[in-house]
């Protein structure tokens, strides 16, 4: 076996029409042009693209179900022909020392090449026993791997931030990848789980530009979490008005007003949930009627009940509103000049041929001076 | 004909050195014009959504046109009332109108922000006979058209045509431009109808194509003595004294009776009191009202000894009356919302320039090329 779990050729199982397609949510979710979409096609069908090596920690797997489950089209099997998936646990068909050697195999092949991505919190508490593969820590897996990869992808909060399991009293250390792995690029992908989108288009954009895309202060990646869901709420308007569900099934809630005061944490998280949405049928927890748990927020996220009401950043609803009048039009120093100098002239000119026109009766055939020419 | 006047040709060469000045001026404004047509009203002007009328169609096109209605405001006098004696002024006055329309025009086309639509007026298919706009562009477009027609019998004089056929022409140009600026300057006054609430109430009123109307003959007047005693002085020409003298009667009439219509129309519409109350506004509106109310009492106290200067004075100061009335109406006293501001910019005051200059221009060579001035007599 080859590693590769499903063969790369990209047109075999999907027309040419859903390859492009995807291509371009993907290029729209990165925020890119559409002219983009021509370099992705060409990365992905490029000889040499990097392979991934996925990496299970701690966690439940939610963040590869909601990557099997994505329906837009055929997510789960494009995810496969797009990238080149050599190592994926969940999903691979070896099993036991055959799949570790098809790790150490490809790690060994690849080696400075290959994006790693990691799903899962890395417990550090008492050596790191707390999670092990194979009779390898999490730690040391993660430590030989990403020494090798050229780039890792925490996928998930748990992979992120250290997800649930790091919620007080954390009794077994999980941490982010961030906590273990110091000197390689890591890109975040927090979430739980993260939109599908936001895993390709984060993998595309590496394996189409070959560098990481700009990330914030959290290391995710600008083009997805740059926003705060608060501004790009359907429902911010009834959080302006002041219209509050406050239980869940009264009227308000029934009527699809803000779901603030039910601990919507929207205020303080960044994702674009509100407009890439879940399930390709434009769903998502706020539009369901679920405040946001703020899953993509280290220290909000599990660690702040669901019910706890977050201070909003901005208190004052907008920072100012735009003004109903604003101030228009201009007077220059150049146009005063020219248009007093204008009068002026007209002024003083009609001074001087006064002065010259005779203050007396004149005889019929006086006339004035004669012209100068 | 209708005038049996005699008029000459100036005599002089053409490129004096205030030719070449205004050529300075024309050739500015070429420049600024090729900015404004290919890079928009946005580069040269200071026009905004709020102030889309500026200094292009309070100065170029209101005031334009009414500094060219002294041949409308003559003949009046000389069609209507039979005061044949006007007769001389009458060709200068209508050259003057004549420029004076026909740069109005051409203000218009600058003015208009997609200028490439202009040729839909041509298109009947296009016209909205509703507005007040369209009336104003027809009639002016018309009038212009008629003034150069009524001008003919100069260039006929001169290449020789024959001047009874031509006659007959100038005979229905005469009646037409009576009636189309008695329409269209009062048009003028009528568009700001439209304006109630964002035009001051010290101006905006319903009698407002009157006050145009009116001003404008007076302005006429003002600008045929103007233009006459100048030209008498420039060519060294003999003065109209008399004739001028007789004009300037008509003059106070207007001055006199215009003032008691404003003050009659506040007083019966209870707004009075805004002429103290309006701070700027009030300002402008004495301004407004002191320039028509001296001309008109010295002209009237002086007209036993009226001497050239004094009525080249006091015609200016009417000119300035009719144009600050105007300048009241379409800008100063015109409020689009307090957020807004309109002042020229350069280069939009150098188009005008411009265009004033261009008609100086004008005038210099025709009065020297066709029979226009009237005749010394010998």
């Amino acid at each position: 076996m080859n590693g590769r779990f499903i063969v790369d050729g990209v047109h075999e199982g999907m027309s040419r029409r859903d390859f492009l397609k995807l291509l371009t949510i993907a290029t729209a979710t990165m925020g890119l042009p559409v002219s983009f979409v021509k370099k992705l096609e060409a990365a992905i069908k490029a000889p040499d693209r990097p392979p991934v090596i996925w990496l299970h920690f701690q966690e439940c797997t939610g963040c590869t179900e909601s990557l099997l489950r994505a329906t837009n089209p055929d997510l789960a099997k494009l995810i496969f022909d797009l990238i080149s998936l050599d190592y994926h646990e969940t999903i691979m068909a070896a099993a036991g020392n055959q799949a570790e050697a098809v790790l150490t195999h490809m790690m060994e092949k690849n080696a400075g090449k290959f994006i790693c991505v990691v799903e899962g919190s890395i417990p550090l508490k008492d050596g790191g026993i707390y999670c092990q593969i194979g009779g390898k820590r999490a730690v040391d897996i993660l430590r030989e791997v990403s020494e090798k990869a050229a780039a890792i992808v925490a996928i998930g909060n748990c992979a992120s931030f250290g997800g649930v399991q790091s919620v007080d009293p954390n009794p077994t250390g999980a941490s982010g990848v961030l906590d273990v792995v110091k000197d390689k690029p890591v890109i975040n992908v927090p979430g739980c789980p993260p939109n599908p989108y936001n895993i390709l288009a984060t993998l595309l954009y590496y394996l189409t530009f070959r560098k990481v895309p700009e990330l914030d202060k959290y290391n995710r990646p600008k083009f997805a979490y740059g926003r705060r869901i608060h501004d790009h709420c359907p429902r911010r308007a009834h959080f302006d008005a002041g219209r509050f569900a406050r239980e869940y099934g009264d009227e308000g809630h029934r009527s699809g007003w803000c779901l603030y005061q039910l601990g919507c944490k929207g205020p303080v998280t960044y994702a674009n949930c509100p407009t890439t949405q879940f399930n390709d049928i434009g769903v998502w927890p706020i539009g369901i009627g679920h405040p946001c748990v703020g899953c993509t927020e280290p220290g909000v996220g599990f660690h702040l009940p669901v019910r706890f009401r977050v201070k909003p950043q901005e208190v004052v609803p907008p920072e100012e509103y735009p003004p109903i009048k604003t101030r228009e039009g201009k007077v220059t120093v150049a146009g005063v000049a020219a248009a007093s100098a204008a009068l002026g002239a007209a002024l003083g000119a009609a001074g001087v041929a006064a002065s010259k026109l005779p203050d007396k009766e004149v005889e019929k055939h006086g006339g004035g001076k004669a012209e100068k020419s | 004909m209708l005038e049996d006047t005699r008029y000459e040709v100036v005599k002089g060469r053409i490129f004096t050195k205030t030719f070449m000045i205004f050529t300075f001026f024309v050739a500015l404004m070429v420049i600024l014009l090729g900015i404004r047509f290919f890079k928009g009203l946005g580069a040269v002007t200071n026009l905004s959504d709020g102030y889309p009328w500026g200094i292009w169609i309070a100065y170029d096109v209101v005031v334009g046109s009414a500094l060219g209605c002294g041949g409308y405001a003559l003949a009046i006098l000389i069609y209507i009332l039979n005061k044949k004696e006007f007769s001389p002024l009458m060709r200068s006055a209508l050259l003057t109108g004549a420029l004076g329309y026909t740069m109005a025009g051409f203000s218009v086309i600058i003015d208009l922000g997609r200028y490439w639509n202009t040729y839909g007026f041509f298109v009947p298919s296009r016209w909205n006979p509703s507005s007040v706009l369209f009336e104003v562009a027809v009639c002016i477009m018309a009038y212009t058209l008629v003034i150069w027609v009524e001008l003919t019998p100069a260039v006929a004089e001169r290449t020789g045509w024959d001047r009874r056929k031509v006659e007959k022409v100038v005979m229905i140009a005469a009646v037409l431009g009576l009636i189309l600026p008695t329409l269209h300057q009062s048009s003028l006054g009528s568009i700001h109808l439209i304006s109630l609430g964002k035009l001051h109430p010290l101006w905006h009123s319903g009698f407002l194509p009157l006050y145009f109307l009116s001003s404008v003959i007076l302005m006429g007047y003002a600008v045929t003595s103007a233009e006459s005693l100048l030209s008498s002085m420039y060519f060294g020409r003999p003065y109209e004294t008399p004739l001028l003298k007789k004009l300037t009667t008509y003059m106070v009439y207007i001055g006199f009776a215009w003032i008691l219509m404003r003050f009659l129309e506040l007083l019966l519409w209870g707004k009075l009191p805004l002429v103290f109350k309006s701070g700027l506004y009030s300002v402008m509106f004495w301004i407004e009202i002191a320039l028509f109310l001296v001309p008109s009492y010295m002209l009237w106290k002086l007209r036993g000894e009226l001497t050239p200067r004094k009525i080249f004075v006091y015609s200016i100061i009417y000119l300035f009356a009719g144009a600050l009335y105007r300048f009241n109406v379409y800008l100063i006293g015109w409020n689009p919302g307090d957020n807004w501001v309109y002042f020229p910019s350069f280069m939009e005051t150098l188009i005008t320039l411009g265009i004033i200059s261009f008609e100086f221009l004008i005038y210099l060579a025709f009065v020297k090329t066709f029979p226009v001035l009237p005749a010394k007599e010998v």
